[in-house]
């Protein structure tokens, strides 16, 4: 089960928001042990010639942006991202460039804002995501 | 020669915890290599179906992607260090 502050799942929603119709992305940062988030981090999305349906972010971009969270005394939960007029499941794409031991939460956002959020996780042969429960703390 | 791989947060559950893994290598794949040999269910994160590195995994060798080197004929030096760093990437269909 991912945790997640109300302020910060309010915060990741807003980011959603603002890129519509543009996919954004962000980290998740706050305890590895509880798989809780205190902290939402957003990120530049690198995908400029597919910015609707595409993000990436570069190898030393988000180690630089962990590093800084690390520095703070988070720990690196996972990453968000939102899908512009799209549903929160995971896409093949999505999966193919998984990482194994972190949660995956997706926005789907309209131009009046997120309609749904869920969160995945990569199951360990890649095969699949599965997805995992979110709660909500206050 | 000795070098050491830095191994990211998401990985280190299948090299026991390990930050940082040594192995004897005289090039990059071959560091690979012995890292895998080593903790084997690392492989299938870090490689394709056609062996070649995922596309999402880059490798450093000191400050320098070894994608603008020799990718991964770089020979190596004893002391080396590489890492591997993740990018990430995905959306919707």
């Amino acid at each position: 089960m991912l945790r997640i502050d109300r302020e910060q799942l309010e915060r990741l929603h807003s980011h959603a928001a603002e890129g519509y119709p543009h996919e954004v992305v962000g980290i998740l940062a706050g305890e590895r042990c509880s798989q809780t988030v205190h902290h939402v981090q957003p990120l530049i999305n690198e995908r400029a010639d597919s910015p609707a349906n595409r993000y990436k972010v570069s190898g030393l971009a988000l180690m630089r942006a962990e590093q800084a969270l690390e520095d703070e005394g988070h720990e690196v939960v996972g990453y968000y991202h939102s899908h512009p007029d799209h549903p929160a499941q995971y896409s093949d794409y999505d999966r193919e460039h998984a990482l194994p031991n972190m949660s995956y939460l997706i926005a789907s956002v309209g131009d009046g804002g997120v309609v749904h959020t869920q969160s995945w996780r990569l199951v360990e042969d890649r095969s699949s995501m599965q997805e995992e429960a979110i709660q909500i703390e206050s | 020669m000795t070098v050491s791989i830095r191994i990211p947060t998401p990985l280190r559950p299948y090299t026991d915890g390990q930050s940082s893994v040594s192995v004897q290598a005289t090039t990059v794949g071959g560091a690979l290599a012995s890292l895998t040999t080593a903790h084997p269910d690392l492989s299938r994160h870090l490689r394709n179906d056609d062996g070649k590195l995922r596309s999402f995994v880059n490798v450093y060798l000191g400050e320098e992607d070894i994608r603008f080197l020799n990718a991964e004929d770089t020979a190596l030096t004893d002391g080396a260090e590489l890492t591997i760093v993740p990018s990430i990437a995905g959306g919707a269909a």
